[in-house]
C-alpha cells in the first residue's frame, strides 16, 4: 500500500507539472536608454551641441552568460566579454576645441582617433588583446584603427585612471594610443548611429545628418563603455554604454553671421518625437547669465522646466524640454528650439577659463626644433596640480636634458616625472609630469628634439604633408568657483556624471592641446630612377668604348666597282670630259 | 477506281504529314518549356560580391573617388549589401578641407547627384589602400585579426565585380603615387583566385588611361573585362564644376552610370548593351572589352548577374507558428553574486599616491654581446700584460 501511495504521489507530481524554480532565480535584466541634447551658446557667437545617449544594462557582461541583447548593442557586448575589457573609450574627432575662447569643454577629445582601454586583471597577454581590439574596432567603425601598433601605443603611469568601478589600478592593464592623421567622415558616423537603439529614425538622433554635422568647426563622436554602480548602495555592477557627439557650429559658415540659432538652422531638421525605447529624452539649453546679469538669452517655445545645477564648478541654468511630456507637442507637431539674444552681447567681456593650454613647435630648419607647451592658470588665488602626458613619435628624438619648466621666471620642478625613451621603430617617447601650477601664472615647458631620417619605404605616399605629433593630455583637478553639493543625479545633464567626483571643492577636467605638424627631411623619391639611368648610361658608354678599343680592327676596303647606274653615269661623264665618280 | 486510290494515298500522306507536324509542334512546345527552365538556372552563381578600388590620392583626383562611389551607389541600389562590398578609397574627398560642401561627393556639375550619401561604409581608407592589401583581399591571404567587413569571403559560386580607377599606363596602374600594380601581377592574382575556387565568374572594369593593357595578360577562365581606352589612348574626364574647382567624373564611368541608372533588379539587359556604352564620339577614347575567356555568350549574360544581387526565391505554403511567450526565456540567467562591500570608483588625480609611486622596476636583461665582448677584451689585455700567473689571485 505504501508503494501504491508513493506511486500515486509521483504521478500527481508529474501531472502537476515542473515545480517553478526557487524564487528569485534570475532577476529581470533591466536596460534603460537616456538621451539628451545640450545646446550651449559660446562666447564667440558659435553654438555647441552635445548629444549623449546612455544605455545602461544591469547585466554582468564579464560573466559571459548573456545571450539576449535588447538595447545594448551586441557587437560591443560581445567585444567586452571576449577580450576581457574593463573600460573602453574611443573618440573620433575632426577639428580642435578652442578652450581659450569657448570655455571648458564638457568632454574633449584630441584631433584624430583616440583609444584607451583598461583590461581586466584576468587578461594575460595585454598586447595581443589590444591588437585584436583595435582591429575589431576598425571594422566596426570603418576607421583605420588597425594602424595602432607598438609605435604609437603607450602605457601611462599616472593619467587615465579608470572612470568606472575599479578595485586596484595596475597600470600594466592600461593602453593608450592616438592617431592624429585619422579623418572622420560619414562612414564613421553611419556605424555609430547604428549602435543606437532607435538608430537615426526616432528621438534625438534624427538630427544627426552628416551634411550639417561635418560642416562645422569641431566634430567629435565618442563611445565610452564602463562598469558603474547599479544603485546607491553600489553592491552590484551594471554596464554603461555612453555615446557622445559634440559639434560646434560656426557663426559664419553655418549661421550666416547672425547669433540667433535654432534647431532647424543648425541641423536642417526638427524634433518630432522621443525614441520610444528611451526612458528619458530631454533637450537642455544653457541660459546661464554671464557676469551675474539678467539673462539676455531668450528661448522659444517656452521650456517644460528650468533646472539649476553646478556644473564644472560654476552655477548654470538650463531650460529643459522634456520630449516625453505630453504637453510639449500639443501646439505643434515638431519642436524647433530657437535661441534669440535680447540685446547685443558685449564682445569685450569674454570669460577666460581657469585652465587652458597651447602647444607649438619652435626652431627652424629640418634638423632640430623644440616643442613648447604653455599652460595658463588664470585662477586669482588658488594653485592646483596638473599631469601632463606627452607622446612623441620615435622619429623626433627628444633630448631630455634640455627639458625646462619655467613659471614666473623661476624653474618649476615637477613632483613626479616619468620618462620612457623611444626605441627606433618600436616605441614612442612617453613623458609624464605632475606640475604644480601657481595661481595666476603661465608655465612654459620646452624640450628640444632632432629629426631622424627615415628609410625610403617608411615614408607615407604624401610625405611633404608632414608628420603629426599627437596632442598632449592635461589632467587636472580645477578648484570650483562654487562648492558643488550632491545634486539630484537624475535631473542633471548626463555629462556631469561621466567623471566621478570625490569632493565638491574641485572638479576633474581633461584637456588636450593642439596636434603638431612637423616636416621631416624628405628625399627626392625620383632619385632611384635617376641613379639607375645615369649609372646605366655611364656603364654603357664606358664599357662600349672600352670594348670597341679592344676588339675593333681596321682593314682596308676595296672600293666597289659600282653598280650599273654608276657605270653608265661614268660613261656619260667620260663623254662630257668630267672626272668619273 | 484508279482515281480513288491516289486520293486515298494522298489523304493518308496528308494525315501522315499532319501527324508529323503535330509531333514537331509538340516537340517545339516542350522544347520551349525546357528552354525556359534552362534559362532559370542559366547563370551558376548564388551570391554576388563587389570590390571597388580608387587608387588616387590628392584633391585634384576627386573624379576617381566620384567614379568609384557612383559604381558603389549603383551596386547597392541593385541589391548587393554592404557586407558583400569591399570599398577602397585612397583619399578622403568628402571631408577634405578643400571641399566647399563637406560630406558630399558630386558626380554631375551643378551638384545634382550626391554619390556619397548618408549610408556609406568604406572598408579600406587612406593609407590602407596599397597593392599588398588589394592583392591580399583578392587572394584571401589576410592576417587572422582582420575584421569581416575587410575580407572578400567569396566561394566558388560567387560572381565578383572588380572595378578599378586611377592613373595608369601601358601595363600598370598607379596606387597612391608611390607604387604600381602590373597587369602580370593582376593576372596572377586572378589565377590564384581561380585555383582556390574563389569565384564563379568575374567581371573586371577599369577606367584609366591605356586601360586595355591591364586585361591583356589574363589567362584564367570565366573572366570578362572592360576598359575605358585602348593602349596608346588616354581616358578623359568629363566636366569640371566651377564651385568645387575640379573635374567631377571620368567620361567612361559617367556614361556607364547613366546606363546603370536605368537598370532595375528585374531588367533583362545583357552585356552587349554595356559594351556599346560610350562610343568614341562621346568618350573620345575607344572602350574595349575582352570576352574570349568567358564561357557564356555575352548575349546571355545579364547586367544584374554582376551588378545586382538577384536571389532565387522558393515559395513554400507550409505554415510555421512562432511561440509568443518569451517569459520562460528570461528566467534562465544565473543568480548574480552581490559584492559584500560597496564597490567604489577610482580617484582621478590622487596626487599623494602618484608622487610616492615606486618607479617601475626595469626588467633585468642579461648583458648583450657588445658588453660581454668588451669585458672579455679588457680581461684578455690585462692578463696578457701582466701574465697569466695573476689568475690564481683573482679566482
Amino acid at each position: 500500500r505504501g508503494m501504491a501511495a508513493a506511486a500515486v504521489l509521483l504521478l500527481l507530481l508529474l501531472v502537476a507539472g515542473p515545480v517553478p524554480g526557487r524564487a528569485g532565480a534570475g532577476r529581470e535584466r533591466r536596460d534603460a536608454l537616456r538621451e539628451e541634447l545640450l545646446l550651449s551658446p559660446l562666447p564667440t557667437g558659435d553654438v555647441a551641441a552635445t548629444f549623449q545617449f546612455r544605455t545602461r544594462w544591469d547585466a554582468d557582461l564579464q560573466r559571459g552568460a548573456v545571450s539576449h541583447y535588447r538595447l545594448f548593442p551586441k557587437a560591443l557586448g560581445r567585444l567586452v566579454a571576449a577580450l576581457g575589457v574593463r573600460e573602453l573609450h574611443l573618440a573620433l574627432t575632426q577639428g580642435f576645441w578652442r578652450t581659450r575662447f569657448w570655455g571648458q569643454p564638457p568632454l574633449q577629445a584630441p584631433a584624430g582617433a583616440e583609444l584607451w582601454v583598461w583590461f581586466q586583471p584576468t587578461v594575460t597577454d595585454v598586447d595581443r588583446a589590444w591588437k585584436e581590439l583595435s582591429n575589431i574596432l576598425s571594422g566596426i567603425f570603418c576607421a583605420s584603427l588597425n594602424f595602432i601598433d607598438s609605435t604609437n601605443t603607450v602605457t601611462p603611469t599616472a593619467s587615465f585612471k579608470p572612470l568606472g568601478l575599479a578595485n586596484g589600478t595596475d597600470h600594466h592593464l592600461l593602453r593608450y594610443a592616438v592617431l592624429p592623421r585619422e579623418v572622420v567622415c560619414t562612414e564613421n558616423l553611419t556605424p555609430w548611429k547604428k549602435l543606437l537603439p532607435c538608430g537615426s529614425k526616432a528621438g534625438l538622433a534624427v538630427l544627426l545628418k552628416a551634411e550639417r554635422l561635418f560642416h562645422s568647426s569641431y566634430h567629435s563622436q565618442a563611445v565610452h563603455i564602463r562598469p558603474v554602480c547599479q544603485d546607491a548602495s553600489c553592491l552590484a555592477v551594471s554596464w554603461e554604454l555612453r555615446q557622445t557627439l559634440t559639434v560646434v557650429f560656426d557663426i559664419f559658415s553655418s549661421g550666416q553671421g547672425k547669433k540667433d540659432w535654432s534647431l532647424f538652422k543648425m541641423f536642417s531638421r526638427t524634433l518630432t518625437d522621443a525614441c520610444p525605447l528611451a526612458s528619458q529624452s530631454k533637450v537642455y539649453v544653457d541660459i546661464s547669465p554671464k557676469n551675474k546679469e539678467k539673462e539676455l538669452l531668450e528661448v522659444t517655445p517656452p521650456p517644460t522646466s528650468v533646472h539649476e545645477a553646478v556644473v564644472q564648478g560654476d552655477k548654470k541654468t538650463y531650460a529643459v524640454y522634456d520630449l516625453l511630456s505630453p504637453s510639449l507637442f500639443n501646439t505643434s507637431r515638431s519642436l524647433n528650439v530657437q535661441l534669440k539674444w535680447k540685446r547685443p552681447q558685449d564682445s569685450s567681456e569674454m570669460p577666460v577659463p581657469v585652465l587652458h593650454a597651447q602647444r607649438y613647435v619652435g626652431g627652424y630648419g629640418l634638423q632640430t626644433g623644440d616643442i613648447c607647451t604653455l599652460i595658463y592658470n588664470t585662477h586669482p588665488y588658488r594653485a592646483f596640480p596638473v599631469i601632463l602626458l606627452e607622446t612623441v613619435p620615435w622619429y623626433l628624438r627628444l633630448y631630455v636634458h634640455t627639458l625646462t619648466i619655467i613659471t614666473k621666471g623661476k624653474e618649476n620642478k615637477p613632483s613626479y616625472i616619468h620618462y620612457q625613451p623611444a626605441q627606433d621603430r618600436r616605441r614612442p617617447h612617453l613623458l609624464e609630469m605632475l606640475i604644480q601650477l601657481p595661481a595666476n601664472s603661465i608655465t612654459k615647458i620646452t624640450i628640444q628634439f632632432e629629426r631622424a631620417l627615415l628609410k625610403w619605404t617608411e615614408y607615407p605616399p604624401d610625405p611633404n604633408h608632414g608628420f603629426y605629433v599627437g596632442s598632449s593630455v592635461l589632467s587636472a583637478l580645477v578648484p570650483s568657483v562654487i562648492a558643488m553639493k550632491d545634486v539630484d543625479v537624475e535631473q542633471s545633464p548626463l555629462f556631469t556624471s561621466l567623471f566621478p567626483s570625490s569632493d565638491g571643492s574641485s572638479y576633474f577636467v581633461r584637456l588636450y592641446t593642439e596636434p603638431l605638424l612637423v616636416n621631416l627631411p624628405t628625399p627626392d623619391f625620383s632619385m632611384p630612377y635617376n641613379v639607375i639611368c645615369l649609372t646605366c648610361t655611364v656603364v654603357a658608354v664606358c664599357y662600349g668604348s672600352f670594348y670597341n678599343l679592344l676588339t675593333r680592327t681596321f682593314h682596308v676596303e676595296e672600293p666597289s666597282r659600282g653598280g650599273l647606274a654608276k657605270r653608265l653615269a661614268n660613261v656619260i661623264r667620260k663623254f662630257r670630259g668630267v672626272p668619273p665618280l | 477506281m484508279a482515281a480513288a486510290v491516289p486520293g486515298l494515298s494522298r489523304a493518308r500522306a496528308a494525315a501522315a504529314a499532319l501527324l508529323l507536324g503535330c509531333c514537331c509542334c509538340g516537340a517545339a512546345l516542350t522544347g520551349g518549356v525546357q528552354d525556359q527552365a534552362e534559362q532559370f538556372f542559366r547563370s551558376g552563381h548564388t551570391n554576388n560580391w563587389a570590390v571597388l578600388v580608387c587608387t588616387s590620392r590628392f584633391w585634384f583626383n576627386y573624379r576617381h573617388v566620384a567614379n568609384t562611389l557612383s559604381v558603389y551607389r549603383s551596386v547597392k541600389r541593385l541589391g548587393i549589401p554592404d557586407s558583400h562590398i569591399v570599398l577602397m578609397l585612397a583619399d578622403d574627398m568628402a571631408c577634405n578641407p578643400r571641399n566647399p560642401k563637406p560630406a558630399t561627393v558630386f558626380s554631375h556639375k551643378n551638384m545634382e547627384l550626391n554619390v556619397y550619401g548618408d549610408d556609406v561604409e568604406v572598408d579600406y581608407r587612406s593609407y590602407e589602400v596599397t597593392v599588398e592589401n588589394f592583392l591580399r583581399v583578392l587572394t584571401g591571404r589576410i592576417p587572422p585579426s582582420t575584421p569581416r567587413s575587410k575580407r572578400l569571403l567569396s566561394d566558388d559560386r560567387s560572381n565578383i565585380l572588380i572595378y578599378m580607377t586611377g592613373h595608369g599606363g601601358n601595363g600598370f596602374l598607379k596606387f597612391q603615387d608611390s607604387e604600381e600594380i602590373t597587369n602580370v601581377e593582376l593576372a596572377d592574382a586572378f589565377e590564384q583566385m581561380w585555383q582556390k575556387r574563389r569565384y564563379n565568374e568575374l567581371l573586371f572594369i577599369i577606367d584609366t588611361c591605356q586601360g586595355a593593357s591591364m586585361y591583356e595578360r589574363f589567362y584564367s577562365p570565366n573572366i570578362m573585362a572592360l576598359a575605358s581606352s585602348q593602349v596608346g589612348e588616354d581616358s578623359l574626364s568629363h566636366q569640371p564644376d566651377l564651385g568645387i574647382g575640379v573635374h567631377l567624373m571620368d567620361r567612361y564611368t559617367f556614361y556607364v552610370l547613366e546606363f546603370l541608372e536605368e537598370i532595375h533588379p528585374a531588367s533583362q539587359t545583357n552585356m552587349n548593351d554595356l559594351f556599346q556604352v560610350c562610343p568614341k564620339s562621346l568618350c573620345v577614347s575607344t572602350p574595349g572589352h575582352r570576352t574570349d575567356l568567358f564561357q557564356r555568350d555575352p548575349q546571355n549574360v545579364l547586367i544584374t548577374d554582376f551588378f545586382g544581387s538577384v536571389r532565387k526565391v522558393e515559395i513554400t505554403t507550409e505554415t510555421i507558428s512562432l511561440d509568443r511567450d518569451l517569459t520562460g526565456f528570461e528566467s534562465k540567467f544565473p543568480e548574480d553574486e552581490l559584492a559584500t562591500e560597496p564597490l567604489k570608483y577610482a580617484e582621478q588625480l590622487p596626487v599623494a599616491q602618484i608622487i610616492h609611486q615606486k618607479p617601475k622596476q626595469k626588467d633585468w636583461h642579461p648583458p648583450g654581446g657588445f658588453i660581454l665582448g668588451l669585458w672579455a677584451l679588457i680581461i684578455m689585455v690585462f692578463f696578457k700584460t701582466y701574465g697569466i700567473k695573476h689568475m690564481k689571485h683573482v679566482f
